[in-house]
C-alpha cells in the first residue's frame, strides 16, 4: 500500500519535473535590442525565441508557439551571457583559506631549482564545486561562463570552460585546455632562469612526441598523451607579458609545432602584427597602465584596442581578484572601448571571442540560432559601470538574480524588527 | 632631516646626564613638532574660468550651466554667468561636468609602488607588532608611476597609509598629488598625520606565523590594550613633568622620549586622526569600545566589508567607512561582502561614506567606483543622485583627513582642487580632461606637455 503511493507520487513528480523543466526552458524575448556578438551584430527592436533551451529563431515580430512564455524586454539590451575570464570560480571559495582552494597543483619536486616532473595531466576540472557561492555572485553580475585555469607551473595542467549554472555536466564539450606560463612569476620554478622555462617546455614537447615505449622523464606516459591531445586539439594558454617572450612563444611554436593564446599580454600590442598573423588570441586585462613589474614596463591603457586595430583577436580577464570580483571583466571591457577599442569589439571581447579561443563556440557566446540559450537582459549599456543586469537566463531557464550576497543585503536592507536578524530569511 | 636627528641625539645625551647627575632637572627635549616640513609650493597660474558646465560642488549641490572660477590659487566663485577677470584663461565647459579634485584616502602609492619587486616593498614594517614610531612618509618614492595615473583620474589629494600587518602600523601622511622629487614638496600643508592601525585577520596570522603574539583576535585587542595603557602612562608622566613645580620650573626630570609613545600620546591627546582596517561589523563595535576605553576618537573605518551591518553605530558615533565598492571573499573577514555597501553607509544622517582604493588600479577610477554603487544601489530602490555620490570620493574623505576645511567642494576659499571631466564622472566612459591643484592644470589630457612621467619611466625602450 505505501510502496504503491510512493511509486504513483514518483511517477507524479517525474511526470511534474519533465513538464516544468521543457516549458521552463521555452521562452519568447520579445522587442529587445538584440548585441548578437555575432555577424548580424546589433539588431533592434528583435525578438528572440528559446525553446528546450536552445535558441530557435531571431526576428522581428516572432509568434509564440502555444505554451511559450512572452517576456517583454521593451527596448532594453540583450547579450550572450558574458566570459568571466579565467578564473578559479568553483574552485575557491575563500582565496587566504588553502582548506578552500584547489587551484593549483604545487606538487612539483625540485632539483637544483629546475622541476624534476611536470604534470600536464593534472585536471583542475575535477575540483570544480558548482555549489561554490561565487557562481551565483558571477551571474548577478551577468557572467554564464568562465575558463577554469590553472598555473604554478611552466605547464601547468588543464582547465576548461564551463557554464556557471549549477550543474554537474563539468566543462563544455568535455573539451580541456592546457595552461602554461612564461615570465618572472615562473622562474621561482624554473631554476631562477626564464630561459630554463623554454627548455622545460621544449624538453616536455618533444616527450610528448615520443613512442609510448620509450623511459618516461619529465613527464609521465599520462603527461604525455594529456600535452599531446591538447597540442593536436587546441591551444596552449599562456600566461605571458614580456614582448621578448611573446616573440620566444611565436618562433617556439613555429618550430615546434603548436598553437597558443595569450593571458596578461601587457605588451602584446607591440607585437600585433605579428599576433595577427599567427591567429594567437589575447586576453587582456585593459585597466592595466602601470609597469606593475619589470615585465610589464610597456603596460598602456591602449593595449586593447592597437591590437584589436592590427586584427588580433581580443578578449578580456580580470588577473586580479579575477574569481570573486569575476564580473569586474565587464569594466575592464567597457575601460578598453573608453580607450579607443570599439564598442562591438569590447562586447566581442566578453562572448564570441573567448568562445572561439576555446572551442566553446558552437554552445555559447553569440546570440544565434542553435546556440545554447544563456542571455542577459541589462538595464543599460552592458559595457557601462552604470548598468546592470535586469534579467538573466541559462538555457532558457529564467534564473533570479538572487546570491548570498543579495541575500545578505535584503537583510540589512530593513529596519531591524523585534527578533533579531538571523530570524529574518 | 638633519636638524631633527640632531635634536633627538643631544636630548638623548643630556637625559643620560641628567640621570647620572641627579644634581638638577634635566631641560626640556626639544624636537620638532614637524621635523619633515612640507615645502610644497602651489605652480603659479592665472586665472581660469570653466563656463557653462554642469557642476557638483562636493557639498551636495548640483548647478547646471554654472560657472567655476578659479583665482590665485583658490575657488573665487561659483555660479550663473560669472564674468572674468582680463587675464583668465576660459576654457568652454558646455556638456561637461565639473568636480572637487579626488581624495583617496587609502593608498599606498609610493610606498609600494610601482614595479612591484623587494625594494618596493616598503609598506609594512612587520617586525613588531606596534610600530606606531614609523613615518608612513619616510618610505614614500615619490618617483612611483602610480602617482600620475592616479591624477588622470582625477586624484588631487591622498592619505598615504603603512600597511595592515600591525595592530598599529604608523603614522599616515597626507598628499597633494603632484610630481616631485622630494615627498616633502607633496606634502599637504598643515595636514595632520593620521595612524593606521588594524584588526582582524591581518595582524593574527603575520605574527601567529612567526610564532609570536598576537596569533588571535583576543591577542590583537590585548595589544591594542597594552599599547594605550603604555600611552596613557607616558602622557601622565609628560604632563606632570610639564605641569611644572609651581614656581616656573619644570617638575624633575624630563621623562625619556620614545617616538613609538609619542604616537600614540598623540592619539590620545586627539592630535593624530585614527584610521582602523577592520572588516567585521563586530570588530568594529568592538574597536569603539576600546576608543572609549581610552578616550580617543576614531575618524574612519577602513574596508568595512561589513560595515552595511552597523551603518546607524558608525553614523551615531561620527565615524567615516572608507570602502570598496564591489572587493570581497580574498579572506574570511571580507566573506560577507555586498555590493550595495557604501549605499547603505550612506543611508543614515551624518554618514560618512566614503570609496577608497587600497589599490594602484582602483585610484584610477574612483568615480567608476561610485558608479557601481549607484548602479547596484538602484536595483534595491535607493536612488543616489551625483551630487550627494560625489561626496564619497570629496568632501567626506576630507572630513575624514581634517582637510575639509581646505579642499574636498567647490565652495570660495577653498583650494582650487578641481576636475573637468568630459562627461558624467559616473560612467565608464567617463574621462578627467583637466586636473587643477591649487588652481594650476597640472593634468591635461589633450596636452602631453600638462602630463607628468616619472623618472623611472624615462628612456624605457619598452614604454608605449
Amino acid at each position: 500500500m505505501s510502496r504503491r503511493i510512493s511509486l504513483t507520487r514518483a511517477i507524479l513528480a517525474i511526470g511534474l519535473l519533465a513538464t516544468g523543466l521543457a516549458s521552463a526552458q521555452d521562452v519568447l524575448i520579445r522587442q529587445a535590442t538584440v548585441h548578437t556578438a555575432g555577424s548580424r551584430g546589433t539588431l533592434k527592436n528583435t525578438d528572440v525565441l528559446v525553446q528546450g533551451g536552445i535558441i530557435r529563431a531571431i526576428g522581428a515580430n516572432l509568434a509564440a508557439p502555444v505554451g511559450v512564455p512572452v517576456f517583454e524586454a521593451k527596448g532594453q539590451p540583450l547579450t550572450p551571457g558574458l566570459f568571466g575570464g579565467v578564473t578559479e570560480i568553483g574552485l575557491e571559495e575563500i582565496s587566504l583559506e588553502e582548506s578552500t582552494v584547489d587551484a593549483n597543483f604545487e606538487g612539483n619536486d625540485q632539483e637544483k631549482g629546475l622541476p624534476i616532473h611536470l604534470y600536464p595531466e593534472f585536471d583542475v576540472t575535477l575540483a570544480f564545486n558548482p555549489r561554490s557561492v561565487l557562481l551565483p555572485i558571477a551571474r548577478v553580475g551577468g557572467i554564464t561562463f568562465t575558463a577554469l585555469g590553472t598555473g604554478g607551473a611552466v605547464i601547468a595542467g588543464q582547465g576548461g570552460v564551463v557554464r556557471l549554472d549549477g550543474g554537474f555536466d563539468g566543462p563544455i564539450g568535455d573539451r580541456r585546455t592546457m595552461f602554461a606560463g612564461i615570465g618572472n612569476g615562473l622562474l621561482g620554478v624554473s631554476g631562477k632562469s626564464r630561459a630554463a622555462q623554454y627548455l622545460l617546455l621544449e624538453q616536455a614537447i618533444a616527450e610528448s612526441r615520443l613512442p609510448v615505449t620509450t623511459e618516461e622523464k619529465l613527464l609521465s606516459l599520462r603527461g604525455r598523451a594529456a600535452l599531446s591531445r591538447a597540442i593536436a586539439g587546441g591551444r596552449i594558454v599562456f600566461t605571458v607579458n614580456r614582448e621578448a617572450d611573446i616573440r620566444q612563444l611565436l618562433s617556439h611554436s613555429r618550430r615546434l609545432n603548436f598553437r597558443f593564446a595569450i593571458l596578461g599580454g601587457a605588451e602584446a600590442w607591440r607585437v600585433a602584427p605579428e599576433l595577427a598573423a599567427a591567429k594567437v588570441p589575447v586576453f587582456v586585462n585593459a585597466l592595466s597602465a602601470l609597469p606593475a613589474d619589470f615585465d610589464q614596463i610597456g603596460s598602456t591603457l591602449e593595449n586593447a584596442a592597437r591590437l584589436q586595430r592590427a586584427g588580433v583577436a581580443l578578449a578580456f580577464i580580470n588577473n586580479d581578484d579575477a574569481s570573486h570580483n569575476a564580473r569586474k571583466v565587464r569594466q575592464i571591457a567597457g575601460n578598453a572601448v573608453a580607450n579607443g577599442l570599439p564598442w562591438e569589439a569590447g562586447l566581442a571581447g566578453l562572448t564570441s571571442v573567448p568562445a572561439d579561443a576555446f572551442g566553446v563556440a558552437d554552445k555559447v557566446g553569440r546570440i544565434d540560432v542553435g546556440l545554447v540559450a544563456d542571455l542577459v537582459l541589462w538595464t543599460g549599456d552592458p559595457l557601462d559601470v552604470s548598468s546592470v543586469t535586469a534579467k538573466l537566463w541559462m538555457a532558457g531557464r529564467d534564473l533570479p538574480l538572487r546570491s548570498r550576497q543579495t541575500d545578505l543585503r535584503d537583510r540589512y536592507l530593513q529596519a531591524p524588527g523585534e527578533m533579531p536578524r538571523a530570524y529574518q530569511h | 632631516m638633519s636638524r631633527a636627528m640632531l635634536a633627538v641625539t643631544m636630548a638623548a645625551l643630556v637625559v643620560s646626564a641628567g640621570v647620572s647627575a641627579r644634581s638638577k632637572p634635566a631641560p626640556p627635549v626639544e624636537v620638532t613638532p614637524t621635523p619633515y616640513p612640507s615645502t610644497y609650493r602651489a605652480i603659479a597660474s592665472n586665472p581660469v574660468l570653466i563656463r557653462n558646465a554642469t557642476v557638483l560642488t562636493g557639498t551636495g549641490e548640483r548647478l547646471d550651466g554654472a560657472d567655476v572660477l578659479m583665482v590665485d590659487g583658490k575657488i573665487s566663485a561659483v555660479g550663473i554667468s560669472l564674468s572674468a577677470p582680463d587675464n583668465a584663461q576660459v576654457i568652454d565647459g558646455t556638456g561637461k561636468w565639473v568636480t572637487p579634485g579626488i581624495i583617496d584616502v587609502h593608498s599606498h602609492l609610493g610606498v609600494y609602488a610601482s614595479p612591484s619587486v623587494n625594494a618596493t616593498q616598503d609598506g609594512n614594517e612587520a617586525s613588531a607588532p606596534v610600530t606606531a614610531n614609523v613615518w608612513a612618509e619616510h618610505s614614500v618614492w615619490p618617483h612611483d608611476p602610480g602617482f600620475s595615473t592616479a591624477l588622470a583620474g582625477g586624484v588631487t589629494s591622498m592619505q598615504i597609509l603603512p600597511g595592515s600587518a600591525n595592530l598599529v602600523g604608523g603614522r599616515s601622511v597626507v598628499l597633494k598629488n603632484v610630481a616631485a622629487i622630494t615627498y616633502q614638496a607633496m606634502k599637504f600643508p598643515g595636514a595632520a598625520q593620521g595612524i593606521k592601525m588594524a584588526c582582524g585577520e591581518n595582524p593574527k596570522r603575520v605574527y601567529g606565523g612567526k610564532g609570536g603574539a598576537p596569533s588571535t583576535r583576543m591577542g590583537n585587542v590585548a595589544g591594542y590594550r597594552a599599547a594605550f595603557m603604555e600611552a596613557q602612562d607616558y602622557v601622565r608622566q609628560w604632563d606632570s613633568y610639564n605641569k611644572g613645580d609651581g614656581k616656573g620650573e619644570k617638575n624633575g626630570d624630563a621623562p625619556k622620549h620614545d617616538l613609538r609613545l609619542d604616537t600614540l600620546s598623540g592619539v590620545l591627546r586627539g592630535e593624530i586622526p585614527v584610521h582602523i582596517h577592520c572588516y567585521r561589523s563586530d570588530e568594529m563595535a568592538l574597536m569603539i569600545d576600546l576608543a572609549k576605553e581610552f578616550g580617543f576618537r576614531i575618524a574612519s573605518f577602513q574596508h568595512g566589508v561589513e560595515a552595511y551591518k552597523i551603518a546607524d553605530l558608525l553614523a551615531r558615533e561620527n565615524i567615516c567607512g572608507a570602502l570598496w565598492a564591489d572587493w570581497w571573499g580574498f579572506k574570511l573577514e571580507a566573506f560577507d561582502g555586498i555590493e550595495e555597501n557604501i549605499a547603505l553607509v550612506d543611508r543614515p544622517e551624518n554618514s560618512c561614506a566614503i570609496v577608497h582604493s587600497d589599490s594602484a588600479e582602483g585610484i584610477q577610477r574612483l568615480n567608476q567606483e561610485a558608479a557601481k554603487v549607484i548602479a547596484s544601489a538602484g536595483r534595491v530602490g535607493i536612488n543616489i543622485a551625483p551630487e550627494r555620490a560625489i561626496r564619497w570620493l570629496t568632501s567626506n574623505p576630507a572630513r575624514s583627513l581634517r582637510i575639509d576645511g581646505q579642499t574636498g567642494s567647490l565652495a570660495p576659499g577653498k583650494m582650487a582642487d578641481a576636475v573637468l571631466w568630459n562627461g558624467t564622472p559616473f560612467s565608464v566612459y567617463a574621462k578627467a580632461e583637466k586636473v587643477f591643484i591649487d588652481g594650476a592644470l597640472m593634468f591635461d589630457r589633450s596636452d602631453r606637455s600638462r602630463q607628468p612621467q616619472s623618472d623611472f619611466l624615462l628612456g624605457q625602450e619598452g614604454q608605449p
